[in-house]
């Protein structure tokens, strides 16, 4: 069975099934949507268990013939190692948590579930293609759906949120599209894989420039600072689902990219720019951590905390040690799980209060005691308490970096320190403190959905916290590979 | 017979023409039935091409002058296409404008069979003839409108194309004093023989020839007429312009230059000389473009970027070996693309100038709002044109930049990733406005059936090929086969 496409193309599928749907019975769309990623999460949680750990090269290859462009064989190519594999979930588990946040949406519900399908197939694409022009094609095809979710189910300044969030993917892509034709040109091929053992020489500009190319176009994902502008106002401006997405998942495309093109394609060019990747991670970390401590929007608070926690992926990047690409690659995975409960909660907060303005909220500990209770699990998370997944990422990254840049370690661990100094005053003032008459009557009543996301996002932070060999047995071999390259 | 058979194509769309004046004449109350004569008359020429690319025995006919062979079907097919998005982009305009609709359609029609035969013409003086077969109705036709600045145009288009149709009489008359023929193989032969004693003589008959079709190609330094002509032109007709005889005079110095010129002391000259025009033309189209305010001026220059961005393809004949005709096919491949995107893009705008009275960048404010299809059509081409995937125009471009780096021109190729990036930036300019800038004037904008049916034809082109691209690729490589030596 092709896994990978029906992994691929199902949520597309079931959007173009969506759309099909008459008006009528346009409250219907959210079932076809839940069935779709239930669909994915399952095939996708069995093919995790089916992937041999062992197996150093790609899994589950499907590979056909898409155009010939002179001597170029473009394929239709796709697979997974164990740097995407958990990649693939992470992006599955955090596509039916959105859905199901997303029921209570009613304006427009057919475009919103399409667009949230296509937006799950775009990035399960650029995870799984191995072609380098597959990739771009499911890189630029998820920012179709991002614009329409954030400039139609936004809030506040939605549109000019999501044109910001376009326009710098695109000047960012345009980047790296130069640098792959210049790759592809001195290759002869597409193939992620063939790109990735090659050794480039002659390029027709120099190799640093090919790869300062292609680092802007992850970096303005990931994001890193200077880079990060568009991204609290994308996530303050977007609906709940959408931020999840964002911050869960999108984010990841930018750190993937890096490890897996830049990193892997040009070892030598990394190697030289080390000091650059790890000082930027840092920068990020502890700019990030300090701009989020002035936050006055939970919203905004916890985008710029991302800045700061994706910081922390560059730093175990430019490690370039197994280590630290291991612990940048948990980190991923543990932001995209953490970060994701924290905006769901919020998400449901603000549901209820229709705020974000911390100074307005306050005391809400005593009427939700759900929220609360997965607020402060997701904030403990964020914080790097022991026994969450957080943690176990942190470490990693500052046990692989702490050799080579011991500078860039003390900064990051200043950022983790302001990083509980913002989670607990954030929570302090959010639901704890003195009873606020005005939230008199507000509860947590909830819906089966709700519960049913909150409950497993908790129990996978904990899974992770607590049994991280599940993941680092998958990441470490295909970390190896990359390693072996760098060294060498 | 035979020969009226070979001929077919082009007669279909003749006939077409005639039987349009005739129905405008004699049944004036039937008019609106005048375009479905136009498109029928097209259909069956399309039709008789692929008749042609059915039975595969490909043929000369009136004594060679004219060559049938897959290289001209491709175009056949080309140029029925753009003839039929043409007129249906003119539908409406024509109906408002009232006054000789017959002709308008004939003369459309007319043009078309120049083209085509232009794309089959191996001799000279046919290529000349053809050339004047498809001029002269577009001098009329450009001077269309009602307005001053149509008649401008049009006169402006009569000038420098005379002027222009006198050099290239010139360049060929020098290659016939030289070689003592006007059929291109036999040139070839003549050259090969002892062309290399009037080396000078050919380079001056090149030089005068590539101004020639220069001017239809619209390239730096015979772009002057380009701005005024495409703003003052009605637009389904600058559409044509901007598509037709662009791609015919790509085709006509594809044939001439591999057929008749190809030896290898010439070749290295004309490739150079082809090389700076690209680059000349890309740089210069590119800046000037960025800066213009009305959307069919700028589409004006870019149209001029474009084809120095084609003559990369021209330029890369130095690649050796099998893939020789990399560059041609390129062409072809650009020719295509380029033909429907750039349709796609004039006919959208033709769609919105009709109602909001205006060509003004500034006004397509909040396009977005008013009419989504258009606008995502128009966004769609646009991007298509600046070559970013997946549209077709990425794929025209990976290939011929490809070809120009297999002929060791890596130069003119990143002047050319360059002037994309250059290009890129005033084409979303247009997308940013459509969607992000706020409309004074909130009214939607209908969009009358034979407009969106261009459209939806062009756009949806640029979107299959975009993702399916193989078929028009090995159709290009097919059709250049013919030059493979």
């Amino acid at each position: 069975m092709p896994e990978l496409t029906v992994l691929v193309f199902l949520p597309i599928a079931a959007a173009v099934l969506i759309l099909l749907l008459p008006k009528s019975y346009e409250q219907q769309s959210k079932w076809i949507a839940l069935a779709a990623s239930v669909a994915i999460l399952a095939l996708s949680v069995q093919m995790f268990f089916g992937f041999e750990l062992h197996h150093s090269g790609y899994q589950f290859v499907e590979r056909h013939k898409w155009v010939d462009v002179g001597q170029f064989n473009l394929q239709y190519f796709l697979g997974v190692d164990g740097l995407s594999m958990p990649l693939v979930v992470l992006t599955t588990c955090l596509t039916l948590a959105s859905v199901l946040v997303s029921f209570s949406v009613t304006n427009r519900p057919r475009a919103y579930y399409a667009c949230l399908m296509v937006l799950a197939s775009s990035v399960l694409g650029v995870f799984v293609a191995l072609d380098f022009l597959l990739f771009f094609l499911f890189w630029e095809l998820e920012l179709f759906p991002m614009f329409l979710l954030i400039a139609v189910w936004g809030s506040g300044r939605k549109e000019y949120s999501a044109t910001k969030f376009v326009l710098y993917t695109i000047a960012g892509s345009a980047f790296m599209l130069v640098g792959i034709l210049v790759l592809a040109f001195n290759a002869n091929t597409f193939d992620i894989e063939v790109l990735g053992k090659t050794e480039f020489h002659g390029t027709l500009i120099p190799l640093g420039w090919v790869f300062f190319l292609l680092f802007v176009g992850f970096a303005v994902k990931l994001p890193i600072v200077p880079l990060h502008t568009w991204l609290p106002d994308a996530h303050g401006d977007a609906p709940t689902a959408v931020s999840v997405m964002l911050a869960g998942v999108l984010l990841k495309m930018g750190g993937y990219g890096l490890i897996r093109m830049c990193i892997t394609m040009m070892p030598g060019v990394a190697e030289d720019w080390d000091i650059w990747l790890a000082g930027i991670g840092a920068v990020s970390v502890l700019y990030g951590a300090c701009i989020t401590l002035r936050q006055t929007d939970v919203k905004r608070l916890v985008a710029y905390s991302s800045v700061s926690h994706m910081g922390l992926v560059l730093l175990g990047i430019g490690a370039l040690g197994n280590t630290g690409l291991v612990g940048a690659t948990y980190q991923m995975l543990a932001h995209g799980l953490i970060t994701g409960l924290m905006f769901v909660m919020i998400g449901l907060m603000y549901e209820r209060t229709h705020t974000r303005e911390i100074s307005r909220l306050g005391g809400l500990a005593r009427q939700m005691p759900l929220i609360t209770t997965g607020l402060v699990f997701a904030g403990f998370g964020s914080l790097g308490l022991p026994a969450l997944a957080g943690f176990i990422a942190e470490v990693t990254v500052f046990l692989g970096a702490f050799q080579r840049f011991e500078w860039a370690v003390l900064m990051s661990i200043f950022g983790v320190v302001l990083s509980a100094g913002y989670v607990l005053w954030m929570l302090q003032r959010v639901v704890f403190g003195p009873v606020k008459h005005e939230w008199d009557g507000v509860t947590d009543q909830h819906h089966w959905w709700e519960h049913t996301v909150v409950v497993g996002l908790v129990a996978l932070v904990i899974l992770l916290g607590v049994y991280p060999k599940m993941m680092t047995d998958m990441i470490g071999p295909a970390i190896d590979n990359i390693v072996v390259r760098v060294e060498s | 017979m035979n020969s009226i058979d070979l001929a077919g194509p082009q007669i279909a769309v003749l006939i077409a023409a005639g039987v349009v004046l005739l129905i405008d004449a004699l049944m004036p109350q039937q008019r609106r039935l005048l375009p479905f004569v136009a498109l029928a008359g097209l259909i069956a020429s399309a039709l008789w091409s692929a008749s042609w690319a059915g039975r595969g025995d490909y043929q000369d006919a009136f004594g060679g002058t004219l060559s049938l062979d897959q290289y001209a079907i491709f175009f056949y097919f080309l140029f029925a296409g753009i003839t039929a998005t043409v007129v249906l982009a003119s539908i409406d305009w024509v109906n408002r404008e009232g006054r000789g609709q017959g002709e308008y359609y004939a003369l459309v029609l007319t043009t078309c069979s120049g083209l085509m035969f232009l794309a089959a013409a191996r001799d000279l003086v046919t290529i000349f003839l053809a050339l004047e077969l498809s001029s002269i109705p577009q001098y009329i036709l450009a001077g269309w409108g009602k307005d001053q600045k149509s008649s401008e145009a049009g006169l402006k288009y009569l000038l420098l194309g005379a002027i222009a149709s006198a050099l290239l009489l010139y360049g060929m008359a020098l290659l016939y004093g030289v070689t003592g023929t006007t059929f291109l193989p036999d040139i070839a032969s003549a050259i090969q023989a002892n062309g290399e004693h009037y080396r000078a003589l050919l380079v001056l008959s090149m030089v005068l020839m590539i101004a020639g079709f220069g001017f239809k190609m619209a390239i730096v330094p015979f772009q002057m007429w380009v701005p005024d002509v495409y703003q003052g032109a009605p637009t389904p007709v600058a559409a044509f312009l901007s598509v037709g005889s662009k791609a015919a005079a790509f085709a006509v110095v594809i044939r001439i230059f591999f057929v008749a010129l190809p030896a290898t002391f010439l070749s290295d000259d004309w490739s150079m000389v082809f090389a700076i025009l690209a680059a000349v033309s890309m740089t210069l189209g590119n800046l000037m473009a960025v800066v213009q305010t009305d959307i069919k001026r700028m589409l004006g220059y870019s149209s001029i970027a474009q084809a120095g961005t084609f003559m990369i393809g021209l330029a890369a004949i130095s690649v050796t070996g099998d893939e020789f005709t990399l560059g041609a096919s390129g062409v072809l491949l650009f020719t295509a693309t380029y033909a429907f995107t750039n349709l796609g893009a004039f006919v959208a705008i033709i769609a919105i100038s009709q109602k909001i009275g205006s060509d003004q960048i500034k006004d397509y404010a909040g396009m977005w709002k008013r009419s989504p299809f258009l606008s995502l059509a128009l966004a769609f081409c646009l991007v298509s044109l600046t070559g970013i995937p997946p549209t077709a125009g990425f794929w025209a471009k990976l290939y011929i930049f490809n070809a120009g780096i297999r002929a060791d021109l890596a130069w003119l190729v990143i002047i050319g990733v360059a002037n994309s990036v250059v290009s890129g930036y005033y084409y979303l300019s247009v997308v940013r406005q459509m969607f992000l800038g706020d409309a004074e004037d909130g009214r939607t904008i209908r969009t009358s059936p034979s407009i969106g049916m261009a459209l939806g034809a062009a756009t949806l082109g640029v979107l299959i090929f975009g993702i399916l691209p193989m078929p028009l690729i090995s159709a290009a490589e097919n059709a250049v086969e013919v030059f493979a030596r």
